[in-house]
């Protein structure tokens, strides 16, 4: 079975961010970047899968010429080769529609997709891939199990494929649900899906030799025009010091006067 | 890291390790070191992401590297607090060495191979109860008894010596001085050993022992290398042993750095913070100047050593620089962190009570300053 994965070159969310003088960027010198960790999770539930059904782990990056670093990286934990699309920040349609000329041409079973990215958490890339391909999807892929389960230590897959179907726990507002969808399909991962492993040393000094393809964005000839506008970026506002209060009676009075929520 | 020394398999091994310590080490160091063990799990656990076969061929389990990724495995191994846990999972990088040179293929198979797998434990027996550094007048013997040796005699300060299951001991198969010694494996469970533990300053999620011979018979197939040659093969080890040494001090040190600037930024006093007060700020600033100035040492070393020079004088002397800067970073972070600076739990804490152990362990400061002359003709 083969299966695509996407990878997505994101600030290292353990540093802060910080906003260029004129609020129209972010300041990228001297960031630090990491692959995007939905899509950590992404890249460990194919290589189970492969593990169990055999075939090859496809991992995509679309940006920057450094993402080069986070395709190794999921080389490094075992995926087979890579492909890097070389582009600017794109909106996630621009990015869907080139995932799906990738997906016309490799033709994989299933695609594996972080639920988001943990930079600009927009949440759609994997939505709207599966809206152009008219394929099915499940986003939020979970394990019923959980995370602490004999059936994770095992790295049992959480996703499981069977006569050309894949079944799927998502998470929802009221629990789980399951989904069976047939193949091919679409699904996005959430954070409790499993644990992904750490990339070996043996892996990474594999991973150097490990092909990746480099595709500069315009031979796709799909329109990469924004359909998203980055108005302004801004600091949530700080945080007001908290005040002491003597004692219990002014504690719920102050709650029911200021806070107004008794 | 950076610089043209760091690429990017020493960024990805960086990254792995932080993993790993921050996820398997760090959250148990407390109790492992109040434990004074930490679980043989954790050698398993070190083998699958090939922290246990770094620098080790890959026809024997492991990966071959350059010095540099030893200066990354050795700051991110520090990062958890704990020379003890670093000290007792990594004893196999001396203790395996001279099998690795000059091991027959049936040591390499039955006694390398599942060390790196993390399956077996392995330890280096020099030092005696009568000597320490004075390697060439060890007095354990070895006796040819047709297809064994006969070993008598006494070892101690064996880190891991409680619990190995293979243990790299030298041994006097000759006559006295340096031409007589030679280097065996002694499986843990040959009749006629005994071990005691030993209560330490420092590092104790890590076990260390006496080593009791008592007419263990030891098959001759379990010599590694040729008889009376083994000084040669324990010297081999010791250019690695003391970069490495080397790296985890540095690294120890900039934890201690680290956790007493952090605190130093926190903690209010007469109004102000702590780094506010010209004292605390300069102690910092002494602290990072050493820090920096070992860090160049370190890399200038391990730039020679990539480069397959032996610098021995070098060696000897970033050892002891590496040390001193330890110690340093060690006494003063406890000097800022002040009263909670002497109370278990804090990095720092533990680390300046490791501080000895790395500066006579591995060959004493002062045995480094003799090498070192004898090795620049003084």
């Amino acid at each position: 079975m083969k299966i695509l994965v996407t990878v997505k070159r994101v600030t290292d969310y353990e540093r802060k961010v910080k906003i260029s003088p004129d609020g129209l960027s972010l300041v990228t010198e001297g960031m630090n970047f990491v692959p995007n960790p939905f899509d950590e999770i992404a890249v460990e539930e194919a290589l189970r899968l492969q593990k169990a059904h055999g075939g090859e782990v496809v991992v995509i990056s679309i940006g920057h010429k450094d993402a080069s670093k986070e395709i190794r990286q999921a080389l490094a934990m075992g995926a087979d080769r890579g492909i890097h699309v070389i582009a600017e920040e794109l909106d996630p349609d621009a990015v869907a529609r080139l995932l799906m000329k990738i997906v016309e041409e490799e033709k994989p079973e299933l695609v594996i997709m972080g639920k988001q990215a943990t930079d600009d958490d927009a949440n759609q890339a994997g939505q709207l891939l599966a809206g152009y391909l008219g394929w099915p999807q499940a986003t939020f892929a979970s394990k019923v199990e959980g995370l602490d389960s004999e059936a994770e230590k095992a790295q049992t897959p959480g996703v499981v494929i069977a006569g050309g179907e894949a079944t799927v726990i998502r998470e929802i507002d009221g629990g789980l649900e399951t989904l069976k969808l047939k193949l091919p399909a679409i699904v996005t991962t959430d954070l409790r899906l499993n644990h992904p492993r750490f990339a070996s040393l043996p892996g990474i000094m594999k991973a150097k030799k490990k092909p990746i393809k480099e595709v500069p964005v315009a031979s796709f000839g799909v329109d990469i025009t924004p359909k998203v506008r980055n108005v302004k970026y801004a600091e949530p506002p700080a945080r007001k010091a908290g005040v002491k209060v003597a004692d219990v009676a002014e504690l719920v009075n102050k709650l029911k006067t200021e806070a107004k929520v008794i | 890291m950076s610089g043209p020394d760091y690429g990017e398999e020493h960024e990805q091994l960086r990254r792995t390790l932080r993993g790993f310590v921050e996820k398997e080490i760090t959250p148990f160091v407390e109790a492992w070191e109040e434990a004074e063990s930490f679980p043989r799990a954790l050698y398993q656990k070190a083998a699958d992401i090939g922290l246990l076969g770094l620098g080790f061929p890959e026809a024997l389990g492991g990966t071959m590297s350059d010095p540099f990724a030893t200066i990354v495995a050795c700051e991110e191994l520090a990062r958890s607090g704990s020379g003890g846990v670093a000290a007792g999972l990594m004893t196999h990088t001396i203790a395996i060495p001279p099998i690795v040179a000059l091991g027959s293929d049936e040591l390499k198979e039955r006694v390398v191979k599942p060390v790196l797998r993390g399956e077996k434990i392995a330890a280096l027996a020099i030092t005696e109860p009568s000597g320490g550094s004075d390697v060439a007048n060890l007095r354990t013997t070895a006796r040819k008894d047709g297809e064994h040796y006969v070993v008598n005699g006494s070892k101690t300060f064996i880190t891991s010596g409680m619990r190995s299951d293979f243990l790299t001991v030298a041994v006097r198969t000759g006559g006295p001085g340096m031409g007589g010694v030679s280097i065996l494996v002694i499986d843990g469970d040959t009749p006629g050993l005994d071990r005691t533990p030993l209560k330490k300053m420092g590092w104790w999620a890590s076990d260390t022992a006496t080593l009791y011979f008592d007419d263990c018979r030891v098959p001759v197939t379990n010599l590694v290398g040729d008889e009376d040659q083994g000084f040669f093969g324990l010297m081999l080890n010791f250019n690695h042993e003391r970069l490495s040494i080397a790296g985890t001090a540095y690294a120890f040190a900039k934890v201690c750095f680290d956790e007493a600037l952090a605190w130093a930024q926190e903690r209010q006093t007469f109004n102000k913070p702590l780094i506010k007060h010209q004292v605390i700020r300069h102690k910092l600033v002494d602290m990072a100047t050493q820090l920096a100035s070992t860090k160049a040492f370190l890399e200038h070393v391990a730039r020679l050593l990539k480069a397959g020079e032996q610098p021995v004088a070098e060696i000897c002397m970033l050892k002891n620089t590496a040390t001193r800067c330890m110690e340093y970073c060690a006494k003063e972070a406890v000097q800022i962190l002040g009263g909670a600076g002497y109370i278990r739990g804090q990095k720092s804490e533990r680390i300046y009570r490791e501080t000895k152990v790395l500066a006579i362990g591995g060959g004493a400061e002062e045995i480094m300053k003799e090498l070192a002359a004898k090795q620049l003709g003084w």
